[in-house]
């Protein structure tokens, strides 16, 4: 079956089973591979896109059900300011090990500075404890939400 | 080819040079691969070839590793996988730094499977680091000799009165430069120097080395650009999903196959046939399973198609196994004498039962996956018997050689590209996933990407093996350590210990107490097992620095002096053979200091704590890093676990390459270590994993993630690596502050918070 979605701004269409999830439409049809898979059942992030701007887990959203909602992807996040600073702050603190999730996490974060630019250590933990980093580099992915959030980076959480 | 053997740790200068005709020879260190498994790997002073380009002309390349082009660009070959571990930023780094350029103007790329050219490469041990310091500086050094010598000849002046500047050559006396990138061609002329004289710079004189530097592949990551193994894409390329047995050794009788090939998207169904006879995997996996595959239009039609496959298995023996039968025969096995001794001094029996005070205690870990982010996958393209590989691997070399001997074809016939992988942790070491791809692709006649699923990855996997010790200590009167027994139950594959189950004769306190032994007993395995990012000791670490914690209790010592004085004066202690190469002596002196430098960093013994806190000291070896470390940590009413903090301190040579990469591999290794004692346990019934993704084996996530405070205690020693020494300190020293806040001692992981609940 045919359906048109809007990916980074752009309508594309494509010719799938409604089933789909929007992950492997991005990856295998799109050739869009920024989103990765990990999990397949919503447990780990690393499929993280925004749909109208809220972090959705690809890889658990039908593409019939997305419907002419705006997708954004790690692809085109940094076209947003807050995407473009999240971006940067990843390279400044230089969080990634493997990398593999951080396109999930850099979605998260985008999506948690956009509705609150300034958050706090628990907002930081609430937003973000659904995108598993199995490098565990935790420590430095709070430090550049808040660069890119222009607060101190020291842990406040000081024992 | 024989070779010498060098040190692995960085002994300043090898052996190895560059012959009359400009052609490296090469010294070859035999070294078992840090997988275990008895692999020999040839080492290499590698990438001094000068590269000729068509017809002999020089290219611009100066040897193997350093291209530069007229604008000065210089590109660096990183040598090694890239699997987090930062190499491909570090070693780059190392050359760059005798080559005296600008990293600005570096860029780096992926080098091929190439060991005749870069010598051993691979992703493991904690080994790029010592294996390749010494041998890569002199790599940069030979190429900015040969920029000297090119400049010198330009200039018509003697070589000794020119040096370089970041990407340029001065003639010191006139004050003329001559930039790498327009000297590069006549210098690709030049012939190399003699590594055992080539200059190398001074330490202090270092501009890159030592300094915070982001990771090479950064902006790719941040922007989502394909990198990982699972973003190749080749032309014509179908999706694979490959079924295997659940239990471990089984194998396929017959599947609704017809069925399968109905359904939309599929293109092939069919039975691989494993590569060996009995079907049993033999310890870590190398080699191909019997299963089957399934090779549709798109990786979703194929997983899909996995939920209408039925198959008929035949089992086979591993099915009566079980996590509660390994215990069950373990308790038997201690009831009896052990079935070999691995280390005896003094007379263990007397002493008991002369001792003051006598402990005993029973630890049990469990087994543990690696669950790499991103799942095991290649892609394979096999046509006119020669087959083509991209794949995310530790060990491409290992790979090469066991995909050419599942297809039956030569070496040479199988090309393996390596991708930048998403986690190790040591479960690329292996191959398995390798030769799958590769005989789908055969028997479908199509190129193929193979990608596992979560539960696939998860349930045929190879594991940290579990282990049960059953210690026994005896003390004098004045609470010193007189007598310490371990008798270690673990698995057995045939006559010997399961791959990384095995125990050495230098465990501590081996050596350190006037009567001591460690033995072992063996029951058979059909779980696949493997190294696990810090094998072995990953778990003994926990079992032997807590019981070392409750003997320094029962001594109504300090647990951290306690530590310090067991190590007693300071001394060298050489083990009676390397894991890799010659033997590098332990040095008492850099484990007291540690100890006492994690004392003062985190405030030991000075704080306040409320309630129902604690905190906990550990130390440990492993991978050439001494590594002590303190956690703080709270535990609620209800016995839930809180970590506040952890402080490490670290001695791993005289320098730290990149601070940066440093830096997050500690804290990573010390959270990742938290995450094995708060949560992971791999359980087997009826010869399978129970668990299938992250819904029952748990990961460590951010609102668990305590800060890491990290300090590096800088020794005039070789640099060594930093993937995984960190992590083995972090579980005892974990379990040990619960000690301290609730007085409950944690014989078994992962941690039970249900009997944290106070009384």
């Amino acid at each position: 079956m045919s359906y048109t979605i809007t990916v980074n701004g752009k309508p594309q269409t494509v010719d799938v089973d409604g089933n789909t999830p929007l992950l492997w439409v991005l990856r295998d049809v799109l050739d869009m591979k920024g989103s990765k898979f990990g999990c397949g059942m919503g447990l780990c992030g690393a499929c993280t896109v925004h749909i109208n701007g809220m972090a959705t887990r690809s890889c658990i959203t039908p593409v019939s059900s997305v419907g002419s909602a705006a997708i954004t992807t790690i692809e085109g996040v940094g076209t947003s300011d807050v995407g473009r600073k999240v971006q940067e702050a990843w390279m400044q603190v230089d969080v990634p090990q493997c990398g593999y999730c951080q396109a999930g996490q850099i979605m998260a974060a985008t999506a948690l500075l956009t509705s609150n630019p300034k958050p706090t250590d628990q907002d930081i933990d609430d937003a973000m404890s659904g995108n598993v980093c199995r490098c565990c580099t935790y420590t430095r992915i709070r430090a550049a939400i808040k660069q890119a959030a222009g607060l101190p980076t020291a842990d406040t959480r000081e024992a | 080819m024989r070779g010498e053997r060098v040190a692995e740790s960085g002994r300043e200068q090898r052996s190895g040079g560059v012959s009359e005709s400009g052609v490296s020879r090469r010294t070859f260190l035999v070294a078992s691969a840090a997988a275990g498994g008895g692999l020999l790997l040839d080492f290499a002073v590698p990438g001094l070839a000068q590269a000729q380009g068509p017809g002999g002309a020089a290219s611009l390349w100066l040897n193997a590793y350093i291209r530069i082009t007229p604008d000065g660009i210089v590109t660096i070959v990183a040598k090694n996988p890239e699997i987090g571990q930062g190499v491909k930023t570090a070693l780059p780094m190392i050359i760059a730094e005798e080559l005296d350029c600008d990293w600005k103007n570096v860029r780096t790329e992926q080098a091929p499977n190439d060991p005749k050219e870069f010598g051993a490469q691979f992703a493991g041990g904690s080994l790029s680091t010592p294996f390749n310091y010494a041998p890569l500086r002199q790599v940069g050094a030979a190429a900015r000799h040969m920029l000297m010598a090119a400049a010198a000849a330009t200039w018509h002046v003697p070589i000794e009165q020119c040096d370089t500047l970041p990407g340029m050559v001065r003639h010191k006396p006139t004050g003329r430069t001559l930039t790498y990138g327009k000297l590069c061609p006549r210098a690709c002329t030049i012939k190399p120097p003699d590594l055992k004289t080539v200059a190398l710079k001074d330490p202090k004189d270092f501009r890159i080395i030592g300094q915070f530097t982001a990771g090479v592949d950064n902006p790719a990551i941040v922007t989502g650009k394909p990198l990982f193994g699972i973003d190749v894409s080749v032309p014509g390329m179908r999706y694979a999903v490959f079924e295997k047995c659940p239990v471990f050794g089984g194998k396929p009788v017959s599947a609704n196959l017809d069925v399968i090939r109905s359904l939309p998207g599929v293109r092939h169904a069919f039975i691989v046939p494993g590569a060996q006879p009995t079907g049993l995997p033999d310890g870590m996996q190398t080699s191909l399973q019997d299963g089957v595959a399934i090779v549709a239009e798109t990786w979703w039609q194929a997983n899909r198609a996995l939920d209408r496959l039925e198959v008929q298995w035949d089992e086979g023996p591993v099915a009566t196994q079980s996590s509660a039968g390994y215990a069950a025969t373990a308790a038997q096995l201690a009831q009896g004498n052990p079935e070999k001794v691995i280390f005896t001094e003094g007379d263990v029996k007397g002493a008991l039962a002369g001792a003051t005070h006598v402990l005993e205690a029973n630890y049990f870990y469990p087994f543990v996956s690696h669950s790499p982010m991103e799942p095991m996958n290649t892609t394979a393209h096999f046509q006119d018997g020669k087959v083509e590989i991209w794949s995310p691997t530790q060990m491409p070399m290992q790979g090469q050689m066991n995909v050419a001997k599942t297809l039956g074809v030569p070496p040479p016939n199988v090309t393996v590209h390596i991708t930048r992988s998403g986690g190790g942790f040591g479960r690329r070491l292996g191959s398995d996933f390798m030769c799958e791809a590769a005989m789908i692709s055969k028997m479908a006649g199509e190129p193929v990407k193979l990608l596992w699923n979560r539960r696939q990855d998860m349930q045929h996997d190879y594991y940290r093996p579990a282990g049960f010790h059953y210690f026994k200590a005896g003390l004098d009167a004045d609470g010193k350590l007189i007598a310490f027994r371990d008798h270690f139950i673990t698995f057995s594959n045939g006559a010997k210990p399961s791959n990384s189950a095995d125990l050495s004769a230098t465990e501590f306190p081996a050596r350190f107490v006037k009567h001591c032994e460690l033995a072992m007993s063996m029951q058979p395995l059909g779980v696949p097992t493997g190294p696990l990012r810090a094998p072995q000791s990953n778990a003994l670490a926990y079992a032997f620095q807590s019981f070392i914690d409750e003997i320094a209790i029962a001594a109504g010592k300090d647990p951290l002096q306690y530590r310090i004085d067991l190590f007693g004066e300071d001394r060298l202690f050489m083990p009676p053979k390397g894991p890799f190469g010659p033997p590098v002596p332990f040095s008492t002196a850099r484990a007291k200091g540690v100890l006492a430098m994690v004392r003062e960093k985190s405030g030991w013994g000075t704080r306040k704590l409320p309630p129902r806190t604690g905190m906990g000291v550990a130390f440990y070896y492993s991978h050439l890093g001494y590594f002590a470390e303190v956690v703080q940590a709270s535990v609620a009413e209800e016995g839930m676990v809180k970590v506040d903090k952890v402080w490490v301190v670290g001695d791993c040579g005289s320098q730290i390459i990149n601070p940066s990469g440093a830096l997050n591999q500690v804290q990573g290794a010390a959270l990742d270590g938290i995450a094995q004692a708060l949560g992971q346990e791999i359980t087997i019934d009826r010869g399978r994993v129970v668990q299938s993704n992250f819904n029952d084996y748990n990961l460590l996530r951010m609102n668990q993630a305590p800060p890491v405070e990290v300090h590096f205690r800088i020794t005039p020693n070789p640099p060594t690596g930093l993937g995984e020494p960190a992590l083995p300190p972090v579980v005892p020293a974990l379990c040990n502050a619960i000690y301290a806040a609730t007085g409950k001692r944690l014989r078994k992981l992962p941690i039970d918070t249900a009997a944290l609940k106070s009384a």
